[in-house]
């Protein structure tokens, strides 16, 4: 193959470019490249256009060698892409509806007048000048509404291979070939033999025709999800850029949008590129991504991602990801991805079809010459008719759609649920897990501690004061659990004060002076080390404990002042979603690094009978391979970056998120939004697709099982039966309307939240 | 009648053979490292693709073809699997392959090829 490049527009945006005598280098630099005819670059727009016959790579390279960055403007964008796909879709449509009513045009016609008792035979010399005439016609339909089926055929013939074209062209083939020697030669024939079945040819033609635009009809249906996902992304963007000297704020097309870009949101736009917030603050509706409903608040310095909508305030944020890097383009490009994969099951119905247009054609063959053999007389219309009908009948298309179709609904449905699936695979293990994994903090629960009691133990003190007190001395704290402490009183908008003498008593607490009081903070140990007497608080801190909270005792110059308890609060829906998941007869078992105590009150509330706790991270994979090797098929859930090992382990890993901030990459099925009802949803959403795909594949096997034998005509010694092509024409249309029809059924499940 | 029967049986026999004993052989890629794949009439074309090992490898796709089934491409073995968009070029790079024979087809096998590398 040549390598030579034809003259082409490209368009890039540079990044770097800082000052209006950038622009004459970059544009000097590209025109001096042999074979470019010119450079121009609108500064404003930081972008360069370039003519001539160079390479883009060429020349981003020469743009990076002066010391600029460059990308090349892609220009049809997912968007574009789809539009233009749609468009061609349309098109083929139409095509294909004209060529069907011109088979049927002529087909109906014809076999209204063979149903109504109409000769068709040659006996004198105007029928079979007549019919010479119709089966020039029927030629001519072939050629103008068959064309692309013969010379598919022959394509694939040359080419040592064999499908659905190949058998159309030879069932049609055979009826009109046949049907025209009966005609010119009709001597050569027996009597009984000369009939013409050119209805047949043209019937089948047009109702293969209406078959296939149905199909594209219904296919169309299925990338639902996908266009939905596409037309979140935004067309354009407004961005401050300086421009003679004072800043300014532009639109400009998406694809222009560079890295560190200051942009501009205002309310009831799209975000058109993730970024961080520098300036202002807004709620967002991520419900789009996430399946979250409730919007979510956003200021200074918190992530915002594409395709949400600001809804309320104006934002000004800094772009961190964009292009094809943002969450929104990688989330389009692995739904598309997984839309296109296939589950194990759908590889037997592969194997399938690469034999079976070959051995229809072989038992075509087998059937006339049984026909031949042993059949009535005319035997040798009998036999052609039924290899007409063989070839028509088979359908290696229904048996070819019948994972594909279910399988992109399916993903897409997921995604539509916030439950992004890798691949067919993925979901096909899903749909049969036995033993769900929770990891307990982040999974079950929120994974941020709050401060949930705080009982006075002295009347003398206010809670805002103990508070103060508490936080003050935590803030030095580095426990995970003092941050929520300190949390609490920044919330309540409590001002902390600077203690003296801090010192952390490992595995008991911490103590430090305020102001001449001593304080102390820690668990149960701490205060028999130090003497404190409990009393009856000490039964209070027992039965905050079975309440999965945390008890720490607060004294005031070694005087119990106050109980304030820490919980990692559980998620609102766990529980049900976790009855969900025993509801479909999933085992489930909670992993938590927590102590016992914890570990048993949380499992107790979520109703989890099965735990481990204090697992150590890195146990926690040996525990996967625990229960796999008790044959249980195991998904594990986590916050895939701790869990990543245990994840890769588990037949299927899930991430779960906290709103759009997910690791993507990290897992089999990745779960947008933190509730565990996405988890519920998704092995869901994976059965019902299985289910889906079983039923095609029952349905495509068992059309072509049935069909077939009847078509070679085995029911005609016991019924004197024997199917019409016509009739086989209708069917095989309608098997590949039926399985796309049923993999759409899909769109409409709904998972049950209760 | 024996005429016909057997006439049939050769028949079969060379369906058989046509479609399920005769192996193409492969298209010799140019050193150039890269080929480009007609999409047109429900074949690929050309089908049969012979590379390099070791070497990595742009196939361009040009697809003609508007039916459905045509719009998609997977190398199942590289887990890659592109949309064609119609009437344009589509690279597609793949990666350095050990030798052995791959496949390649469309979503639904009406499009098959074979990768045969050495």
């Amino acid at each position: 193959m040549s390598e030579r490049l034809k003259t082409t527009t490209q368009e890039l945006v540079i990044d770097g470019a800082s000052c209006a005598s950038c622009v004459n280098k970059i544009e000097r630099a590209l025109k001096e490249l042999p074979n470019v005819d010119n450079a121009e670059m609108n500064f404003a727009l930081r972008l360069v256009t370039v003519t001539g016959q160079t390479s883009s790579d060429h020349l981003i390279n020469t743009i990076e060698a002066i010391g600029y960055q460059a990308k090349v403007v892609t220009d049809t964008s997912d968007g574009d892409l789809l539009d233009e796909k749609e468009i061609a879709e349309q098109k083929h449509y139409k095509k294909l509806i004209m060529q069907m009513s011109a088979g049927l045009g002529l087909g109906i016609p014809l076999m209204i007048y063979s149903l109504l008792g109409g000769p068709m035979t040659v006996d004198t010399t105007l029928e079979r000048g007549i019919w010479l005439f119709v089966g020039l016609l029927c030629a001519a339909v072939m050629f103008f509404a068959g064309k692309h089926f013969y010379i598919g055929a022959y394509k694939s013939f040359i080419n040592h291979s064999a499908n659905m074209d190949t058998l159309i062209a030879l069932g049609t083939g055979t009826a009109w070939l046949y049907s025209m020697i009966v005609v010119i030669f009709p001597l050569a024939l027996p009597e009984m033999a000369r009939h013409v079945y050119f209805e047949a040819t043209a019937m089948i033609i047009g109702l293969i025709n209406l078959g296939l635009a149905l199909e594209v009809k219904a296919r169309g249906r299925t990338s639902e999800a996908i266009k939905r996902l596409i037309g979140l992304q935004a067309k354009t963007a407004r961005v401050v850029r300086e421009h003679n000297g004072s800043k300014q704020e532009i639109d400009i097309a998406i694809e222009q949008v560079l890295l560190n870009d200051i942009v501009r949101i205002r309310p009831g736009e799209k975000i058109p590129v993730d970024g961080t917030v520098i300036e202002g603050h807004s709620s967002v509706d991520e419900s789009m991504l996430t399946g979250e409903p409730m919007p979510v608040e956003k200021s200074i310095g918190d992530n915002i991602v594409a395709g949400t909508l600001n809804k309320s305030g104006s934002l000004l944020f800094n772009a961190t990801r964009v292009g094809k890097d943002t969450a929104l383009a990688q989330i389009i490009n692995m739904v598309k991805r997984a839309q296109n994969s296939k589950p194990p099951i759908g590889r037997l119905a592969d194997i399938i079809s690469a034999y079976f247009v070959p051995a229809i054609m072989i038992i075509a063959i087998i059937s006339a010459l049984a026909w031949l053999n042993f059949g009535p007389n005319p035997a040798i219309a009998y036999a052609v008719i039924s290899a007409t009908t063989v070839l028509i009948i088979a359908c290696p298309c229904a048996l070819g759609l019948a994972t594909p179709m279910s399988v992109m609904v399916g993903v897409g449905k997921a995604a539509e649920a916030g439950v992004l699936i890798r691949n067919g695979e993925a979901m096909q293990t899903a749909s049969k897990i036995t033993t769900m994994i929770l990891d307990k903090t982040g999974t079950i629960t929120e994974g941020m501690p709050k401060v949930t009691d705080i009982i006075i133990v002295n009347d003398a003190y206010s809670e805002d004061y103990i508070l103060k007190l508490a936080a003050s001395l935590e803030a030095n704290s580095e426990h995970p659990l003092a941050q929520a402490i300190v949390d609490s009183a920044k919330a309540q908008d409590i001002e902390l004060s600077a203690v003296t003498e801090f010192r952390t008593i490992a595995g008991l607490g911490v103590e430090a002076k305020y102001q001449q009081q001593s304080l102390a903070f820690g668990n149960q140990k701490l205060m028999l080390t130090n003497n404190v007497a409990l009393n009856n608080f000490a039964t209070q801190a027992q039965h905050l404990a079975e309440e999965a909270k945390t008890p720490m005792f607060f004294t005031i110059d070694n005087k119990l002042a106050a109980i304030i308890a820490v919980s990692d609060p559980i998620k609102e829906d766990s529980i049900a979603a976790i009855n969900r998941l025993k509801g479909n007869g999933i085992r489930v078992v909670m992993l938590t690094g927590d102590n016992k105590a914890t570990a048993k009150a949380v499992a107790k509330k979520v109703g989890i009978s099965e735990y481990f706790a204090e697992v150590l991270p890195e146990h926690k994979s040996q525990k996967v391979a625990e229960l796999q090797a008790q044959g249980e098929i195991v998904g594990m859930t986590g916050d895939g970056i701790n869990d990543a090992p245990a994840l890769a382990l588990a037949n299927v890993g899930f991430a779960i998120g906290t709103g759009t901030d997910v690791a993507i990459e990290s897992a089999d099925i990745t779960l947008m939004r933190g509730s565990l009802h996405g988890l519920a949803d998704a092995i869901a959403i994976s059965k019902a697709t299985l289910t889906n795909i079983k039923q095609n594949l029952f349905g495509a096997f068992i059309y072509n099982a049935a069909g077939v034998p009847f078509a070679a005509g085995v029911l005609y010694p016991f019924f004197g039966l024997l199917l019409s092509p016509v009739i086989a024409g209708a069917a095989m249309a309608f098997s590949s309307l039926t399985v796309v029809s049923n993999a759409n059924r899909l769109r409409f499940f709904k998972p049950q939240e209760y | 009648m024996v005429i016909i029967n057997i006439a049939g049986l050769g028949l079969i026999l060379l369906v058989i053979w046509w479609f399920w004993l005769y192996k193409p052989e492969g298209v010799v890629v140019s050193s150039k490292d890269s080929i480009t794949i007609l999409v047109k009439d429900g074949v690929y074309q050309p089908a049969n693709i012979k590379v390099a090992a070791g070497k990595s490898v742009e196939i361009t796709i040009y697809r003609q073809d508007d039916s459905g089934c045509a719009a998609n491409i997977i190398f199942p073995d590289f887990d890659i699997n592109e949309e064609l968009p119609l009437r344009q070029n589509k690279t597609i790079t793949l990666p350095p392959i050990v030798s052995g024979e791959y496949s390649f087809h469309c979503p639904m096998m009406m499009y098959k090829g074979r990768l045969i590398v050495e």
